[in-house]
């Protein structure tokens, strides 16, 4: 094990490189594009025998992936924002196919209005397209956990697509320290495609893929796909466990800090929850009891891990760096149901920061914390970071309510 | 070295009975095409109505259905990912689509595969119109023809976009530089299968263009389907010829071209075509005008 310097996207593409795979299709889009950058200077320097399929669009991009998966190839795509809503389609059709496709995505917000710092609007919107779907809060968990999609994607057991998601610019531009594994560790975690991925496209075997299917059939088959989807939890779980005896290193679908005693427990995804571990230590330091728990897989959700990370807790804030327009958060309906039915139901209060890349600081959390700590007064959305009325942005009377700056 | 029709490939790579309408001319140009290639073929094919009539195991080669635009981007992973397991050889990969997804939605798919050099065979077949979704316009439907999103009325006489400025697929693919392209007709099998010989031989894209005349979007007989592909060939409504590394030649030429009438009066979807003598004659003026474009790029 070596310690590296790397940035998210340099990280994704080592693991995509050790991963070993054949075909990479992929589509420039800031700041997703050095991960395609760096795996065509490995092909050309020799360091990795893959064709790049240099297409001329991101749903061309995922559609040549499947090509690839048809015929049993290891394949590896990156995208975000824009691009991977160009893909939307093909999500769906990656994931119906069973392809175990991993896509690496920097996230970036939605036009428009332009942005291209990040929120996590891009991948939310496509949680429920049949993927599965890892939030990194590091470069380290960037390159861990694309080690880890390739490993659950392949498992006979799932046979399904992965991403993984990670802060645009604050994670795929900022380096970090990165511990690494050999070649030969990776090799050992993620042996050759499995059997079960042996060619569906194989004149020698002729079938018909992508057909029709009847109503009377098709409830079946979704709930195929839906329980391989949840059975990849406990999947994730062996991989997580394996890697931690050949690294050290622990993943788990949450992790939890100081949720133990905590009466306010923090909640979300990706790098703004090491914003929040900090912030909960200098509460904790005020005599604020708060623990944070990071979603690091967020499809399949981990329902009941959550709700055992959380079962202490007086009151849960779900910081969504989303907003799904109209309701509340996006991640915020999925810990509702998981805590609905807690034994001791926590107030669940939604905080929207951050969108559009918007900083998000000690303060910010603190800020949420300040408003939430009372737990449920009558409204269960609040949006720190927009400016009210006062500094002439209009906004919906129902959704904004803080006295916020 | 034309083929004939005692050399013609024997072995059936269709399952006899499929869902097609009768006399449906894709699946007559299937059957030739897989016959020309044979079995060491890999198919995928384009949404639209040759994906749907084939459902159920009709291809005895494998056959992958994928979405209405990305099939040539498909066929470009596929093409990959064989070639880096050194299995690519002795393998045709086959595209098949419709005119919508040829010439419209998938349009830039294809033009991005052809680009790449990407080594495949994309038959497209021109019922000039999207008859999977029951009959609207395409880039290629002729002008003045009647389609459900082209309605005859007192504000409309069909297609409005005149026949010179129709998608011409052939050129758009010689634009690219492509090894090889031609276009074909279901009404000359022989030449059909010729032009899908000599594209399985080349290293790289190919295209084939077939004339596909739909009896149930064009409103003709179920029998009509061969006489109308032939008519529309002798009346230079559609002109065979292929391009090989930039040289053109006609590979079906025609003495004496029959007036357009002949073939548009087989056909409901021109009627108030026929019945209008000066509609008519704007029609036979359009072809003219195309059939001598495309003559005298063979100079
Ligand atoms: C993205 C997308 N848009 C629209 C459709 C609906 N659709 C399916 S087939 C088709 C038309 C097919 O027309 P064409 O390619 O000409 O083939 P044909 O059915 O005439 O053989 C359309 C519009 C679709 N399946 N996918
Ligand atoms: S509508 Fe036309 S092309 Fe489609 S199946 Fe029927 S005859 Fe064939």
């Amino acid at each position: 094990m070596t310690t590296e310097f790397w940035n998210g996207n340099r990280a994704a593409a080592e693991a995509a490189r050790q991963a070993r795979v054949e075909v990479v299709a992929a589509y420039p889009i800031t700041p997703q594009t050095h991960t395609v950058e760096y795996l065509s200077e490995y092909v050309a320097a020799g360091r990795l025998n893959a064709r790049l399929v240099r297409v001329e669009s991101e749903h061309s991009a995922l559609s040549a992936c499947c090509g690839a998966s048809a015929v049993g190839a290891r394949t590896f795509t990156a995208s975000c924002s824009q691009g991977l809503q160009l893909m939307s389609e093909v999500l769906y059709f990656a994931s119906g196919m069973r392809f175990p496709i991993v896509m690496a995505i920097a996230n970036r917000t939605l036009s428009v209005p332009v942005s291209i710092w990040a929120d996590h609007q891009d991948t939310l919107v496509n949680r429920d397209c049949g993927w599965i779907q890892l939030y990194a809060a590091s470069v380290q968990e960037v390159y861990d956990l694309v080690l880890m999609a390739f490993r659950t994607a392949e498992d006979p057991r799932v046979v399904l697509p992965a991403m993984v998601a990670y802060d645009g610019f604050i994670l795929s531009h900022a380096s970090e320290p990165v511990e690494t594994l050999s070649d030969e560790v990776v090799k050992d975690l993620l042996p050759p495609a499995p059997p079960h991925l042996r060619p569906l496209l194989d004149t020698k075997d002729p079938k018909q893929l992508g057909e029709v299917l009847f109503p009377d059939f098709y409830p079946d088959i979704e709930y195929k796909k839906h329980r391989a989807l949840e059975e990849s939890l406990a999947v994730l779980g062996e991989a997580f466990e394996d890697f931690r005896s050949r690294t050290g290193r622990r993943l788990s679908a949450v992790e939890t800090h100081g949720c133990a005693d905590a009466e306010i427990v923090i909640v979300g995804l990706g790098s703004m929850m090491q914003t929040a571990r900090h912030a909960a230590t200098r509460l904790r330091a005020e005599g604020m009891k708060v623990g944070v728990a990071q979603v690091r897989v967020y499809r399949p959700f981990p329902e009941r891990e959550l709700a055992r990370a959380v079962a202490g807790a007086r009151t849960v804030l779900v910081l969504d760096r989303d907003i799904g327009y109209g309701s509340a958060g996006m991640v915020y309906p999925d810990v509702t149901r998981a805590l609905y039915h807690a034994p001791s139901r926590p107030d669940v209060l939604n905080f929207i920061v951050g969108t559009g890349g918007k900083d998000i600081t000690p303060k910010t959390i603190e800020r949420c914390v300040e408003l939430g700590r009372g737990g449920y007064r009558g409204m269960s959305v609040f949006w720190p970071d927009a400016r009210g009325p006062a500094e002439g942005i209009p906004y919906t009377p129902g959704v904004k309510a803080c006295p916020c700056g | 070295m034309s083929v004939r029709l005692k050399d013609l490939p024997t072995e059936e790579l269709l399952h006899k009975g499929n869902l097609a309408c009768a006399g449906c001319p894709e699946m007559i140009g299937f059957r030739h095409v897989l016959r020309a290639l044979g079995p060491e073929t890999i198919v995928i094919n384009a949404t639209g109505c040759l994906a749907v009539i084939t459902q159920m195991g009709v291809p005895l080669v494998p056959h992958f259905h994928v979405l209405f635009e990305n099939a040539p981007a498909v066929v470009s992973g596929i093409d990959d990912a064989l070639r880096v397991q050194g299995r690519r050889e002795g393998v045709n990969l086959l595209v098949v689509a419709g005119d919508g997804g040829t010439a419209d939605i998938g349009l830039g798919s294809l033009s991005g595969a052809i680009e790449r050099g990407q080594d495949f065979i994309y038959v497209c077949f021109d019922n000039e119109m999207y008859m999977n979704t029951g009959g609207q316009r395409s880039g290629t439907t002729p002008y003045l023809a009647r389609t459900t999103t082209t309605p005859v009325g007192v504000e409309s006489r069909g297609e409005p976009r005149t026949e010179m400025r129709r998608k011409d697929m052939v050129e758009i693919a010689v634009a690219h530089g492509i090894p090889y392209a031609a276009s074909a007709s279901i009404g000359y099998p022989l030449d059909l299968v010729e032009r899908v010989e000599k594209a399985a031989r080349v290293r790289g894209p190919t295209y084939i263009h077939v004339h596909s005349p739909c009896p149930t979007g064009w409103g003709m007989e179920p029998s009509k389907t061969v006489e109308a592909a032939q008519l529309a060939v002798k009346t230079g409504c559609v002109v065979l010829y292929e391009v090989e590394e930039g040289k053109r030649r006609v590979t079906r030429p025609v003495a004496r071209r029959a007036p357009v009438e002949e073939y548009l009066k087989l056909q409901a979807r021109f009627r108030h075509v026929v019945a209008d003598p000066a509609a008519l004659a704007e029609v036979q003026r359009g072809v003219d005008e195309r059939h001598a474009a495309i003559l005298a790029r063979m100079a």
